[in-house]
Order: C-alpha cells, then structure tokens, then sequence
C-alpha cells in the first residue's frame, strides 16, 4: 500500500519548475530517503504533499486522500521544517503542549525521555537556542508525535556529533516498535543509509532515482589497478568517473552481475560504492558541482 | 562491523553464521530478535529482518512461532561443510593470485604457513 502517490505532479514559481511532472509513489511502513541537492525540489515537494502550498498541475492522493485543506489526513502527517518558525516568546514548553494536543498518537512518556537526552533547555526562549537545540525540537516533535506519516526536512542541522546519533537510534528504535512511514530528507547520506529502504533522488525538480537502496548500495563498483588493465575492463561498460594517476586508475561503474568477479579475475582491485558516493556521481553526471 | 561489499541483509545473515560456528548462538538456542538485530548492527529493521528470514529459508534458523528463531539442531556441520566449500574460492584463489604477482612459489608458501603455526 502506497503512503503517497504522485503523478505529473508539477509546481511553478512564476516561470521556475520547481517540481517537475514527479510520479512517485512511497510505501507505507517504511523509511524512505529524499535526497538531492539544495535547490533540487525536496521541501516544495514535502510541502505540497503537507497541503502547506498549491501544486499548479498533476494529481496526489496522502494516505489515500487529497491533503489540501484535509485535517484528518493532516493530523495523521508530522512534517518537521528545516525552517520552522514558532510565534514570539515561545519556550520549547510551549510548542511541545501545543504539539501534544496536536497529534492524537503523542507519547508524553517519549517526550520527556528525548528532552533529556537531548538536553534541551526547556524553559528558554526558542530565539534564544542555538540551531542544534532548534534541530532537536523538531525531532522531539517528530518522534514523540507517533504520526503514522512523518516528514523530516534535514533534522541533522547543527546537531553536534552525539545528538545526531542520538537521532538516528531513537528513530530506528521508535520506528521498529512503531513502524510508520518516514520522509527522511538530508544531506548526511552516508549517517542514514543503512536505515533507509528505498531512495528517491530530486535533480532540478525531476525524479532522478527511485530505487530500493538495497538496489543502490550494489549498483555500482570501484575498480583500480593498472591503467591498461582498468582501461581494457571498463571498455563497453557504463562509466560514471574515471581518475587516473600516473600509470594506475580508478574507474566508477555500473556494477552488473558479476562484474566485481570479473574484475578481480582481471587483477583489479574492487571496492564497494557507498550510498553516498553513486548519489554524488548520479548528481554530478548532470551537474557541475559536487553535492553537499 | 558489517562487510560492506556485500548486501546488508547478506552481511547481517553471515555475522549470525559466524555467531552460530563460533558458539556464540548454539544450536536449540534463540537468535536475537530482528529488532535488537536492527538496534545493535544500527540498520533498518526490514534488512534485519531480510537477513534473517534467510537463514530460515537455508534451514540454518528455524521460526517458532510467537517466540522467535532459533538455531536449527546440526546447523553447525551445514555451515562448516558450506564455509569448506568456499574455502579454496574465497582465501586460496586469491592467496595464490597476490602470491604470484609477488613470485612466491608453493614451497615458500608452504614454508610461510609452517612458521606462523
């Protein structure tokens, strides 16, 4: 069962396509990844799917239903923005009470477990916290709201090491005994992939890459060795970077099956691609520059 | 931890091998549910859970229902005879490869293995 459904759906600002004929669909149960570079579409499209903005064309059906102006599919989505303002001389207090009334699945019992593992000043006014406590409302909220669909809009911005860690195992702790589906939209690839089971990837408001990360993470190979040997291995196959140095080379290729034998029968040496990596050279294989 | 040239839910299944061959999981015993899989190795539970029902699937687990998987009686010998089975693919065929690129001939190799016993 699809969480989210998509088709053509189109977003303009004046004449900017910000999201572009997208057709997704997310399944429900799951953590899912949307990742892309600044600018790529990701939050437009988490707000349009949160009805916060409307779409100019296309279709999309939120736990089975349009979301615009829908507050029982509302009160069943949690979307935490990067951005996220909250009304003048609000403490943390505030905006958790107000947020505990808001979701009927809120755990008040979770809520206090995570304000004191992220040590949140609690009675401080929030123009006065840092953007890593900042950071850590919005995951408090996002964690403790139970809500059967949650969007996370790069939760990680200026979390320190430890609280980032934190994130990820109370999220992947929550989510075992709670399964729901999650948006998780970040930067911080290769800190989330191993929690993540399928990928989409925005490029200039385009789908780019939907996949299953399983799929992703053996999708390509490394191989390095000697230039000639690198050279003959990689003619015919589907090359995403090459570097050489010397009379030795490194080549970046869609992996096929048994290709990474095939190169280690022809001396080479093979390494995995991470995640993190293959998006950065399926990003940058239509940009310039290198994402994140 | 895991071997990251593998699939996850390959790798998943073969740290509970290892477990299983080294005495850590003995067989009749229980396995660790795929949640605390999932906890402990910090991955998604769905891949845990892939990782295990693979070894279900090999009759190296078995399921009981309500109460979790457990190690199937003579899982061990099953291992043991496939890990053999790998054995001259996974460790000699490379040995020799590193060997010759470095003209190591069978008898130093034989010398090698004698001294560091």
């Amino acid at each position: 069962m699809s969480a989210i459904e998509t088709r053509n759906l189109t977003k303009h600002f004046r004449d900017v396509a910000a999201i572009d004929d997208v057709s997704l669909d997310f399944a429900a149960g799951r953590v899912h990844g949307l990742l892309g570079r600044n600018g790529a579409g990701k939050t437009t499209l988490m707000k349009l799917l949160t009805g916060q903005i409307f779409a100019t064309s296309g279709e999309m059906r939120v736990l089975g239903e349009n979301p615009v102006e829908n507050a029982e599919v509302l009160s069943k989505t949690c979307f935490i923005q990067e951005s996220q303002k909250y009304p003048d001389g609000f403490r943390p207090l505030d905006v958790l009470r107000i947020a505990e009334g808001l979701y009927p699945a809120w755990d008040q019992g979770l809520a206090r477990e995570l304000v004191a593992d992220f040590r949140l000043p609690e009675k401080r006014a929030i123009k006065k916290l840092s953007r890593g406590q900042l950071s850590a409302v919005g995951i408090i909220i996002g964690l403790a709201s139970r809500a059967p669909l949650t969007f996370f809009d790069e939760p990680y911005l200026g979390l320190d090491a430890v609280a980032r860690r934190l994130f990820f195992d109370r999220l992947l702790a929550d989510f075992s005994e709670h399964p729901r589906t999650v948006i998780l939209s970040t930067h911080h690839i290769d800190e989330v992939s191993n929690l993540l089971e399928h990928v989409v990837l925005l490029d200039e408001g385009r789908v780019a890459i939907s996949a299953e990360a399983e799929e992703l993470q053996s999708a390509a190979i490394e191989v390095s060795g000697r230039l000639d040997e690198v050279t003959a291995f990689i003619a015919g196959a589907d090359v995403l970077r090459v570097q050489e140095i010397g009379a030795l080379a490194t080549a970046t290729v869609h992996a096929e099956p048994g290709s990474a034998d095939r190169a280690r029968a022809a001396g080479l040496q093979v390494a995995p691609v991470s995640l993190q990596n293959y998006i950065v050279h399926r990003t940058t294989a239509a940009a310039a520059a290198p994402v994140t | 931890m895991l071997d990251e040239t593998k699939p996850l839910y390959i790798a998943v299944a073969e740290q509970i091998e290892d477990g299983i061959l080294n005495g850590t999981h003995p067989e009749d015993g229980p396995v660790p549910s795929t949640n605390e899989l999932a906890a402990f190795l910090r991955i998604n539970p769905a891949t845990a859970g892939k990782g295990l029902n693979l070894l279900a699937d090999a009759g190296v687990l078995v399921k009981r229902r309500g109460v979790g998987m457990f190690v199937a009686v003579g899982a061990t010998a099953m291992l043991r005879q496939r890990r053999r089975d790998d054995f001259a693919r996974d460790y000699l065929a490379p040995l020799l490869r590193e060997a010759a690129h470095l003209g190591i001939d069978h008898r130093e190799i034989t010398e090698m293995m004698e001294a560091l016993q």
